[in-house]
């Protein structure tokens, strides 16, 4: 890697920042009192992921590893409407 | 990987800055709040500002093709499926009948949508 010493050791930090966060959004799934809590919380984790992603991407040097924080974030997106869905109606596809 | 100019880094570095702020502001707004409701407001919108300032640093960092355009399409993606997921998570709180923190209420009771 040929990049400034401050670009890397912003990425570390940022990793680092995110998975702190990620591990503190935890909390809120454990203790939250009602499941649209829950529901918030994991869509929190999903989305201090798909940082994560883009960082390890930039970290790491190799370019198509974004494709895997774009795929989290539809992964993110279909399980809040599913959980949003089976919670108020008991079922996900009728 | 090719070799990126110092200006460039440094707009990266502002980038990585800025959405780790904002990521750390909607989760300490996740973890602070009072309410369902008031939490959505830090998670649907501050955290998904941050993860699209991430995006951005990493557009910046590889240029306009290839993983730049996949970041790109991440930002238009983002700022599309938060709010449709934040209002998902809304309704299925409110016809659960998650109640408000203090003397806050619906304008309209009659309308359940």
């Amino acid at each position: 890697m040929s990049d400034p010493a401050f670009l890397e050791i912003a990425v570390n930090a940022g990793l680092v920042l995110s998975s702190g966060l990620a591990l503190l959004a935890g909390y809120r799934v454990v203790r939250g009192p009602t499941t649209p809590d829950r529901v918030v919380a994991l869509d929190t984790i999903g989305t201090n992921v798909v940082a994560i992603a883009v960082l390890f991407a930039l970290a790491s040097g190799f370019g198509p590893f974004i494709l895997v924080s774009l795929v989290l974030a539809i992964i993110g997106f279909i399980s809040t409407v599913a959980v949003a869905d089976y919670v108020t109606q008991g079922d996900i596809i009728e | 990987m090719s070799e990126i100019g110092l200006l460039r880094a440094a707009a990266v570095t502002l980038f990585i800055a800025v959405g780790g702020f904002f990521l750390a502001v909607g989760t300490i707004g996740l973890l602070r709040l009072p309410d369902v409701y008031n939490r959505l407001h830090a998670t649907s919108k501050a955290t998904t500002l941050g993860a699209a300032s991430m995006f951005l640093a990493g557009f910046l960092y590889y240029g306009p093709g290839g993983p730049g355009l996949t970041s790109l399409v991440g930002i238009v993606f983002l700022f599309l499926t938060a709010p449709t997921g934040g209002h998902l998570i809304s309704r299925a709180a409110h016809r659960m009948g998650v109640p408000f923190f203090g003397d806050a209420a619906w304008p309209f009771e009659d309308d359940s949508e």
